[in-house]
């Protein structure tokens, strides 16, 4: 084993990965609990142009859904990321 | 011959059913003798080495149930936006299991969930508890699918439901017992390929047919090729008319809707099923990826669900409302054979009046109406859909093998949560450790077995409160695996004491709460005695939070948990390789 990350480098890590889930996961609960459930009737006086949904309506039943994938990508993303800054390349291999 | 003279008799619609389903069974079977499992970790975890994607499709299927694939749409169909619920609830909760959940329990290794709570909480007391909820979760969940199984054999090959569900459990008892978790988790690919392209390919056709739009996402939000108008603000109008209501808006208390999503969110999270999907994976970096492919190839059904719900609606009402009895098209007369769909001529005028007026009226709203005379079960728009539309026979055939993939996909994964927590959680981790790996693999292809027999056996004899019990399922996993697995990732102070009170309470609550509701008076189960006016689909929401608190109070006021089980806690959170060599072992 090269080099084990300092005690210190673990707490940046730990509080790295909690504050994106913090943030991704407010995201989460503004598109589902926020758009699609607590302001959908706010949301559905505006038309998305040129379709038949109404805003909260399409959030509720779509938009929701696909916001969900981004973020599991972006999480996916960020934390191969904080593992190869945590141990260099051998990050890659976990 | 004898076959060709079977075949004969049969109408187009039950040959292509008979083909298509004869050969994904085939394909069933083949991948099943192809990975048969040799160890215990084979037959648990599928020796850890399936790659992401197709984990990501295993548990696609394994996630989506017959519920999933025949009621889900038909639901949002008659429930208009409040349907939404389903649909946010059912996969919401994937960002979950990939932020707080997968990779933290993937690192922890082992098998099952029942082992984490044992581990981090120091106690085989925690351990039966949670082999208890996984045991019983999981029972509620496999009644549903053979059911599932039943309802598609006996409407599409006119066999005895009996059969059906015997034919059903042959095949998974077939593949369950013998491959295990790697036997299911191929199979499972395979399943989800064949249950997404039978759901979408009806969708496809009738998106074009109404809409002249291939993508039934984009579809439904546009116009409607036959009115001109865009096809909801049709759909709204029609349903408004005839007395249902708007379909595009909601009649649910928003507080309820709050939380029947939650509970569907937080109990998909505790799944038992589903968590341990994420342990078969090579890497934590695989259990992350393989939640988004999970989630991308669930999004599939997902989205196109409620566009089948909306052109189905429509459809239906279009060519029931107010027409002839006399003149209905033979899917009528076929559903009206297995009694899911009812008609009875009450102002007798020879037309069938389906509205939203009852027997008592539906003052203001409706009054001008006739009374409704159509019932329709919910379950059957998916598998009538695609007659409604006048598909070919083939696709008809398509649907119910769809139907059956989904209903046995899910079945085998349950059924291995049940038999690896009798064999690993509960004989060989608390009463016989001696055992060796041979005699727990026999063991655990034994109680797989008898899981197979008694689902079957309830799927033969529906107790009539198996959809009752569904709230039960989300509810209790919500209100005891979510709160203990967080805090006992994401909090070192958490000990057994609060953990175990908080797991127990939440689900004496829940359970009582649905109990009372659900079965001890069910005159009662209106939203005026409803606690907070929160429905007993939706309570799990609230037994969840009594959790937390109980658990975070209690943990405070005793002692912190030990010394090596924190260390086992910054285990679970780092890679390994964080750690120099002596502090591994």
């Amino acid at each position: 084993m090269s080099s084990t990350p300092t005690p210190e480098a673990r707490a940046r890590y730990w509080r790295k990965n909690l504050s994106w889930l913090g943030g991704l996961l407010a995201v989460w609960f503004i598109v589902s609990y926020g758009c699609g459930i607590l302001f959908v009737d706010q949301l559905d006086t505006i038309r998305i142009p040129g379709t038949g949904f109404k805003l909260g309506f399409w959030f509720a039943q779509q938009g929701s859904i696909y916001v969900f994938l981004v973020l599991i990508a972006v999480y996916v993303f960020v934390m191969n990321r904080l593992d190869r800054e945590l141990l260099g390349a051998e990050g890659d291999d976990l | 011959m004898l076959d060709s003279l079977i075949l004969a008799q049969m109408d187009p619609v039950q040959s292509w059913t008979l083909g298509i389903a004869s050969v994904t069974f085939a394909i069933y079977i083949g991948i099943a003798i192809w990975s048969k499992a040799k160890s215990t970790g084979e037959f648990y975890v599928a020796g850890k080495g399936v790659p992401s994607v197709a984990n990501g499709m295993a548990t696609a299927a394994d996630w989506m149930s017959a519920a999933s694939f025949i009621s889900m749409a038909g639901l949002i169909s008659f429930m208009g936006r409040d349907g939404s619920m389903y649909l946010m609830g059912w996969t919401g909760g994937y960002v979950l299991l990939a932020l707080l959940l997968a990779p933290y329990l993937r690192r922890f290794g082992k098998f099952t969930v029942p082992d984490f709570i044992g581990d981090r909480y120091y106690s085989s007391t925690a351990r039966i508890v949670a082999v208890v909820c996984a045991v019983f979760v999981s029972f509620t969940y496999v009644c549903g699918q053979m059911q599932g199984v039943g309802i598609v054999f006996s409407r599409f090959l006119k066999v005895d439901k009996e059969a059906g569900v015997m034919i059903g459990m042959g095949l998974v008892f077939f593949y369950a017992v013998m491959g295990g978790m790697k036997g299911i988790t191929y199979t499972q690919v395979a399943q989800y390929c064949v249950l997404i392209f039978a759901f979408t390919v009806p969708a496809i056709f009738i998106a074009i047919q109404m809409t002249g739009n291939p993508i039934p996402q984009i579809g439904f939000g546009g116009e409607h090729l036959a009115s001109g108008e865009y096809l909801l603000d049709r759909l709204d109008g029609v349903s408004a008319e005839l007395g249902f209501g708007a379909y595009t808006e909601g009649v649910k208390g928003k507080l309820d809707i709050f939380c029947i999503t939650a509970a569907l969110m937080l109990g998909t999270a505790g799944l038992p099923h589903v968590i341990v999907r994420f342990y078969t994976v090579k890497k934590v970096k695989a259990a992350r990826s393989s939640a988004f492919w999970a989630l991308l190839f669930i999004a599939i059904l997902y989205t196109v669900a409620p566009a089948v719900a909306v052109f189905a609606r429509t459809n239906l009402l279009d060519t029931v409302s107010n027409q002839k009895y006399e003149e209905m098209p033979s899917w009528f007369k076929n559903w009206e054979e297995t009694g899911l769909l009812k008609w009875e001529d009450k102002n007798g005028d020879e037309l069938i009046q389906y509205t939203g007026k009852t027997e008592e009226g539906q003052p203001g709203k409706a009054a001008d109406l006739a009374v409704n005379e159509l019932t329709v079960n919910r379950d059957i728009i998916v598998l009538a859909n695609p007659e409604i539309a006048n598909l070919p026979p083939w696709v008809i055939g398509l649907v119910a093998a769809g139907g059956l993939a989904a209903a046995l996909s899910t079945a085998a994964g349950l059924l291995l949560v049940i038999s690896t927590s009798v064999a690993h959680d509960l004989v060989k981790k608390t009463f016989r450790p001696d055992l060796t790996d041979k005699q727990e693999l026999r063991l655990a292809r034994f109680a797989a077995g008898g899981a197979v027999l008694v689902a079957g056996y309830f799927g033969i004899h529906p107790p009539d409160y198996v959809a009752a019990v569904v709230a039960f399922a989300f509810g209790l996993a919500a209100s005891s695996f979510f709160p203990a697995i967080i805090l006992g990732i994401f909090w070192k102070r958490a000990n057994l004491y609060g953990v175990i009170t908080g797991m127990v309470v939440g689900i004496v609550f829940t359970t009582s709460y649905i109990i009372y509701f659900k079965f001890i008076d069910k005159a009662a189960n209106v939203a005026e005695n409803w606690l907070f006016g929160i429905s007993p689909e939706g309570i799990g929401t609230i037994g969840m939070l009594i959790n937390f608190t109980i658990a975070i109070g209690l943990s405070l006021k005793t002692k912190a948990p030990p010394e090596e089980v924190q260390r086992l806690v910054d285990r679970v959170r780092f890679p390994r390789k964080a750690f120099a060599d002596e502090e591994n072992e």
